[in-house]
């Protein structure tokens, strides 16, 4: 074997000599190492072409300051979107023994709880309808809110070999839980009737803005979780973080008590939660109840933009770095 | 020749990507921890922060049809580079160009779930890798029909064999179709005759105009497949051209080197390894690699062992722990030495290297090409080889002979 150097320097000026093909790609390439050098070559190598430079399918540059959301990208991937989203779905009910029955169960079992404790117990008012229909309506909201969060901040470090892996535009993986959310929703959602059956309540019209009020909920939950799913990637505290959180909300939000009984002096307080709004315009959507405070649902749908918005920006912006730190 | 624009399917200009090392410990920091160090040091980037450039100014032009291997030792840039290309991760400078649309497939199965049925993982791994629902659901047949898994289609894939898996995976990635596919290392899998049978895919791909990168380990399957290897070097070009002077030239990069041990990752640790007897080895005499090393989790099919390259940097064997000993598959997590011994008389004179090789069967190496052991294997005093070092052949294996005399005396 020859001696390192001496056989480096033969081994790149030989190839020209030896495989003429690669003469003419390779030479400007390998002189094109150093900065300088490159320009002049290049020079020659553009004035070359027959007809205008092709455009390139992509070209990938390093990216700074704020980045485009790049939607068109997510509508091409709205495929993946779908299967993805069906996977957790699938994947949910795959290897339990109850299946579909669990997500009937858990509601009913929670609201059966607060009931015996709010309703009972404490004795909690609830806009004259019976309690346990008044907290199962809070907890559907809540459940929509607490599950899409839970989904959405876990579902990029969840998904890491993905990441690490494969391209597709990260903004899929937190969109791609609210499915689960409304598979969740349709379920309870005919509980909810049924419930309302029985205790013979007729929503009013207000049953038509019930659509809004979800999407709003659920646009919150996406807002939050894309943040700190992006975040979750270099500090995996968030993990412990989030379910104490989401517990709090359950109790800062009035799903187990009505607005009407928070003490007039606390009330700015809860209503600085921009779900308070969300909640009471839901029950009333849903229950009949009094008519939600205007303003307060106004605070509400703004508070819910800015945090969508912020959070898709704060995603795009933490998303270069997933597959290096994941 | 003349290389026209229009021909262009890559062009990669001053490519770098640098990453900050000792600030993350295996991606995962303490937001305490670091919040402490902002507090106590406002103005410091982060404690021990050092750039890496993983690539260092890679510049780059591939043509239309081409079939290009990348080629290197680990650590040398390559997977930085494909990554890069495929768009998982943003360079921090320079430019590239890609004509046409681009599939990559940088391990076997990524995105399979094993407790979804064959089918549902077609679609699941197709849409994942960039394919609508209609191309795959045109593809579908000839994706099963290349698998070769038909019967299976409605069973998870947690119950396939590793080949199945391999095989439905592959299959689903070879009909991505794309303009450009970019493949890391997938070859080392499989049995092979489905080796084999990707390789045609791959070559028919390319002589349909399309462009394939491959970043591969194996010297034999780059000089197979390849019209124009690329060798990377710490992040640079060390070498482009001629494959031939591509795998001599990586074979002098892949001399020995010392590693720091331990290496490995969440699954596996490597904390030493050795050749007994060290350095100058009489052929008469067998060789103890031995190596001792951590089990951290679980794993199917964890497969340990080494493979002797020769001077010219084929490989001579490959060897793994539970070849002939199944029981020794999905090793509990633990500590333990693991031995191999070559047997005496097989290895020629020469200079040869074992190199430790570690992987996840069908789903990702852990370490390969990674930590080389040289070792010389000399002839022995006694018992000396009638024509010794000039006999052809890749082995000199003692072979037992015995002559009976016919001849009634």
């Amino acid at each position: 074997m020859l001696p390192d150097a001496p056989a480096r320097v033969a081994d790149v000026f030989a190839p020209p000599a030896i495989e003429p093909v690669a003469c003419a790609g390779d030479g400007p390439v390998l002189s094109g190492v150093d900065g300088p050098v490159l320009s002049k070559v290049e020079g020659p190598v553009l004035s070359g072409v027959e007809g205008p430079e092709p455009v390139p399918f992509l070209e990938i540059e390093p990216r700074s300051g704020l980045a485009a959301l790049n939607l068109m990208e997510v509508w091409r991937y709205r495929d993946l979107l779908l299967v993805l989203a069906s996977r957790d779905v699938k994947l949910r009910y795959k290897q339990t023994a109850l299946g579909v029955v669990w997500v009937i169960l858990q509601p009913l079992m929670a609201a059966g709880i607060f009931s015996f404790v709010f309703g009972k117990v404490l004795k909690a008012p609830s806009d004259g309808v019976p309690y346990f229909v008044f907290s199962f309506a809070g907890l559907l909201a809540y459940n929509a809110f607490s599950g899409t969060l839970t989904r959405a901040s876990a579902c990029i470090v969840g998904n890491a070999p993905l990441v690490s892996k494969i391209f597709f535009p990260r903004l899929i993986l937190p969109l791609s839980t609210v499915l689960a959310t409304l598979i969740d929703f349709a379920v309870g959602m005919g509980l909810m009737i049924v419930l309302l059956c029985m205790s013979r309540i007729v929503p009013g019209w207000g049953i038509l803005l019930l659509p809004v009020w979800l999407s709003l909920i659920i646009a919150l939950a996406v807002g939050i979780g894309l943040y700190t799913s992006a975040l979750m990637v270099q500090y995996r505290d968030l993990q412990y973080v989030i379910p104490v959180l989401i517990n709090l909300v359950l109790y800062a939000t009035p799903i187990m008590y009505s607005v009407s009984a928070i003490p007039p002096k606390l009330k700015i307080w809860v209503q600085l939660n921009p779900l308070t709004g969300l909640l009471e315009a839901f029950r009333w959507s849903l229950l009949g109840t009094k008519m939600p405070d205007w303003p307060a649902v106004a605070y509400s749908a703004i508070f819910v933009t800015v945090a969508l918005v912020y959070g898709a920006f704060a995603f795009k912006k933490m998303e270069r770095h997933f597959a290096d730190v994941i | 020749m003349q290389m026209f624009m229009t021909d262009l399917a890559i062009s990669i200009r001053g490519l770098t990507k640098s990453y900050e090392i000792n600030c993350a410990v295996r991606g995962k920091r303490v937001f305490g921890e670091v919040l402490m160090n902002r507090l106590r040091n406002p103005l410091a980037r982060g404690e021990g922060t050092r750039e890496f450039l993983a690539l260092n100014d890679v510049s780059l032009d591939v043509k239309k049809g081409e079939v290009v291997g990348i080629i290197g030792r680990n650590g040398a840039g390559k997977s930085t580079l494909l990554k890069v290309l495929s768009r998982i991760t943003e360079p921090t400078a320079g430019k590239i160009k890609l004509y046409g649309r681009v599939g990559s497939l940088l391990e076997v199965g990524t995105g399979f779930h094993p407790e979804l049925t064959g089918r549902e993982n077609i679609f699941l791994n197709g849409a994942i890798l960039g394919m609508t629902r209609n191309e795959i659901r045109s593809r579908f047949d000839a994706i099963v029909d290349f698998s070769e898994v038909e019967n299976f289609l409605d069973t998870p894939v947690k119950r396939f064999s590793s080949g199945m898996y391999v095989r439905l995976a592959f299959a689903v990635a070879a009909h991505l179709e794309p303009e450009i596919l970019i493949v890391d290392e997938v070859l080392a899998v499989g049995d092979v005759a489905f080796q084999r049978k990707c390789l045609g895919k791959m070559d028919a791909v390319a002589k349909q105009g399309r462009t394939v990168l491959v970043v591969t380990h194996n010297m034999d399957l780059a000089r197979q497949l390849f019209q124009r290897a690329v060798v990377l070097d710490g992040g640079r070009i060390k070498f482009q051209g001629n494959v031939s002077q591509a795998v001599a030239e990586y074979s002098r990069s892949g001399a020995p080197e010392a590693h720091r041990l331990p290496i490995g990752d969440h699954r596996f640790r490597l904390l030493a390894v050795s050749v007994r007897p060290a350095d100058l080895v009489p052929s008469s005499q067998p060789i103890q690699v031995s190596m001792t090393c951590e089990i951290l989790e679980r794993c199917r099919s964890l497969r340990i062992g080494f493979d002797v390259i020769d001077a010219d940097g084929s490989v001579v064997f490959r060897s793994f722990h539970d070849d002939w000993k199944p029981e020794y598959d999905s090793l509990a997590p633990g500590s333990f030495t693991l031995r191999g011994t070559i047997p005496a008389d097989l290895l020629r004179p020469g200079q040869y290297s074992v190199s430790v090789e570690v992987g996840v069967h069908s789903v990702a190496w852990i370490v390969t090409r990674t930590l080389f052991v040289p070792f010389t294997v000399v002839l022995g005093d006694g018992e000396e080889h009638r024509h010794g070092a000039h006999r052809i052949g890749a082995v000199l294996p003692k072979i037992d002979w015995t002559v009976k005399s016919l001849n009634n005396a």
